[in-house]
């Protein structure tokens, strides 16, 4: 059985900028074949957990603020499933790091991570957490989150608009319909495990937005 | 701007003198390092109700064990700001109760903001370790036959019969990522212990390195929800010290602007103090009003939380066709929706009971912590900016500077509305007379400060923000400092927390309405 292409009912496949990451991800799953009986239920389960992405309330700064925008009215995350923020990271399937990481919060980062369960994501939002963005050169700014976490979608902007936020969270729910969750997901991984290229996010389609605007 | 330099012997008598000749509200205190002339500190000291100010400075040339006497005992928020320039110049103060880094990790290696720091990433790494706790007060004095300080006592802050519960750094209620640790007992807090820092990107540093005008993309980021007045105040500094003349159309923009932006804040403070109280409803009708003035801004500026508007000069862009008119459309909705958070919110029965009589700062303790904006005024201190040294247009438009007396959370909520009235109020009078003009002048390629110190102020979203610059005649400072409007509000929660219920800290905390990135800086 081939793994599909990860659809999103919202935007057409062909809007989204980073197509060959994913496919190239998929080629790589389908070298070696999956049992129709598990592959289907994979696609069973993968549609339900990109549709319910919990993301554990982590916003240090400004790009804080414009997540919470998403949340609020006019933007709504809540169409397509994010809209439960947890505060406990042992309920979280995602980190948004949201903000500046500094030396002092970067213990903390860590930690929070490490108590979040498997499977679990990442995604950066905003210049800081990519790489320190107008802090770089400060004495106190960690230069990009993924020097202490595995990064899985980036979000670029200072800050990134809401709508850039929730492109980077449609990429990343691309990137879970295609995983393999048996045997591979459900499984507790080692962290030295090399994690997958990251999906980049550059300018989201606002045409693609508007769209589901209404 | 005078600055007058006293012995370090003499600093306590002459602060004293100054301090009971009326000069009770300590503006900031600046830590400074001036090379071979060695380490000091300077402070702004202005009298609250004549509200002249005054300039003092102290210094040490000792820069191994430098030392200068505290004044924590005169102002209570010297504690933390001693606190603070201990962390990024080493400097010691004697007699203060607790000399511990205020906002970098204990383990920290060396002190940042001194001109020979070493920034290598090989003396401080990322350290994934936790950082270890240290628990314990150290208090110097200076001993006989002795030059410098010597730890003179020990003290352990929490004692082993306490019961110790920490909150945060990654907690939704602290807004942000501050720290509490609290010693209980049953629910009651006795004693408080903050910890900052933790988004400390360490701004103030950065700007030594950057010409003036890349400093401007700082104040934006500082405290976000206060980005046109930080930016304005930073802009103001600048263009005091080049003897630039402002057009009257940028005045109006720029005064505008800042209105804009403090209903913006107040809005998010609303919503966000609702939300704490679990009205969920509360945080949405917000959010909704708030994008309104996010879409006026963005037609505009281009941004929606972060603007970058202001410029040295002027503002980066013009004002489009239209655009009034959409203001004023604006400034009557949100009028008429004001009624909707005193019928849901502020009127309900669960936010009078959450929230009167609870929290309470009274005036003295706010002047003496130094807690402008919403919270002093909510005490009866008369401590707007926009009226005790006017700037931009404030000195000629009608408005009135509300005041409460009962110092409590309630009265804090109450001042937010009546704020956002005030500012339709002001706004409606300016956006039919902006007058024609150029909304920016040329400036030259390289700015120079001439040499000296120049300081500006605005009232912010939450208080008296301030910028101090000092020049050696460069293109980039030799060293500035922002004052925080946040780190007075939760100097203040030491006083105002203890002997309140648990609960309570979380409504307190939304109430003073604090912005951690504008108190770690
Ligand atoms: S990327 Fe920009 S907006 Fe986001 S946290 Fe950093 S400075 Fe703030």
């Amino acid at each position: 059985m081939e793994m599909k292409k990860p659809i999103i009912k919202s935007i057409p496949y062909e809007e989204f900028k980073d197509n060959e990451t994913l496919e190239a991800l998929i080629k790589e799953l389908n070298k070696e074949r999956t049992n129709v009986v598990v592959g289907a239920l994979d696609d069973l389960i993968n549609w339900g957990r990109s549709n319910s992405l919990w993301s554990l309330t982590f916003a240090t700064s400004c790009c804080g603020i414009e997540f919470m925008s998403v949340g609020a009215a006019r933007y709504d995350f809540a169409r397509f499933g994010f809209e439960v923020t947890r505060n406990s990271p042992r309920q979280a399937d995602l980190i948004m790091v949201a903000g500046t990481i500094t030396h002092k919060m970067a213990p903390v980062l860590k930690r929070l991570y490490d108590q979040m369960a498997e499977p679990k994501y990442v995604v950066a939002v905003g210049g800081c957490a990519i790489s320190g963005g107008p802090f770089k050169g400060s004495y106190h700014v960690v230069n990009g989150v993924d020097k202490i976490l595995p990064v899985d979608v980036y979000i670029p902007g200072c800050p990134p608009r809401p709508e850039a936020i929730m492109y980077g969270m449609m990429q990343l729910q691309r990137k879970v319909k295609i995983e393999k969750f048996f045997g591979d997901k459900n499984r507790h991984q080692n962290p030295r495990e090399v994690r997958r290229e990251p999906i980049i996010v550059t300018n989201a389609p606002v045409e693609g937005c508007e769209k589901t605007d209404k | 701007m005078e600055l007058i330099f006293i012995e370090k012997e003499e600093a306590r008598k002459v602060l004293r003198t100054h301090r009971d000749s009326g000069m009770d509200f300590l503006r900031d205190l600046i830590g400074m390092d001036w090379g071979d002339e060695g380490l000091g500190v300077i402070y702004i000291l202005e009298n609250s109700t004549t509200h002249a100010t005054m300039h003092l400075a102290v210094r040490t040339t000792d820069r191994n064990k430098p030392a200068i006497y505290t004044v924590c005992d005169m102002w209570s928020i010297a504690e933390l700001y001693e606190r603070e320039v201990y962390d990024f110049y080493g400097i010691r103060f004697i007699g203060h109760p607790d000399m511990r880094r205020l906002f970098l990790r204990n383990d920290w290696e060396g002190y940042p903001l001194r001109k020979d720091y070493d920034a290598s990433e090989a003396i401080n790494p990322i350290r994934l370790t936790n950082e270890p706790p240290e628990d314990v007060q150290r208090s110097y004095e200076i001993e006989e036959d002795k030059e410098f300080a010597a730890i003179a006592k020990r003290e352990n802050f929490m004692h082993v019969d306490e019961y110790v519960i920490n909150i945060g750094p990654q907690h939704p209620a602290t807004h942000g990522v501050l720290r509490f640790r609290l010693a209980l007992a049953g629910e009651e807090i006795r004693k408080i212990d903050i910890h900052c820092g933790y988004i400390h990107r360490g701004i103030e540093k950065l700007c030594e390195s950057k010409t003036y005008p890349q400093l401007l993309a700082f104040t934006d980021r500082l405290d976000y929800l206060s980005a046109h007045q930080n930016r304005h105040a930073l802009c103001m500094c600048i263009e005091n010290a080049l003897g630039l003349e402002i057009a009257p159309r940028v005045q109006y923009i720029r005064t505008i602007m800042d209105e804009l932006q403090r209903i913006d804040s107040h809005l998010l403070m609303l919503s966000c103090a609702a939300m704490d109280l679990g009205a969920l409803t509360a945080f949405i009708y917000g959010f909704r009003d708030r994008e309104k003035v996010l879409d006026i801004f963005e037609e505009v500026t281009g941004g929606r939380l972060i603007q970058n508007y202001n410029i040295i000069g002027g503002v980066q862009a013009d004002i489009t066709t239209g655009w009034e008119a959409k203001v004023k459309d604006y400034c009557t909705y949100q009028l008429h929706k004001i009624k909707e958070f005193e019928d849901l919110f502020v009127n309900s029965i669960i936010t009078k009971n959450r929230m009167k009589g609870v929290g309470v700062l009274t005036r003295e303790e706010a002047i003496s912590y130094g807690a402008t904006g919403c919270t002093g005024r909510a005490a009866g201190w008369a401590c707007d900016v926009r009226k005790r040294h006017p700037y931009a247009l404030y000195g000629q438009v009608d408005f009135k500077e509300v005041l409460y007396t009962n110092g409590d959370s309630y009265d804090r909520v109450l001042m937010r509305l009546d704020e956002i009235k005030q500012s339709v109020h002001i706004i409606r009078q300016l956006i039919d007379n902006i007058p024609a003009g150029d909304f920016k002048q040329k400036t030259k390629p390289i700015i120079k400060l001439p040499e000296g110190r120049f300081s500006a102020a605005v009232e912010g979203s939450r208080g008296e923000f301030g910028v101090f610059i000092e020049s050696h005649g460069d293109k980039s400072p030799y060293r500035v400092k922002f004052r925080p409007m946040g780190l007075p509000l939760v100097a203040c929660m030491h006083k105002i927390l203890k002997g309140c219920k648990i609960a309570d800290l979380i409504t307190i905390g939304a109430t003073l309405d604090y912005v951690i990135p504008d108190i770690d800086r």
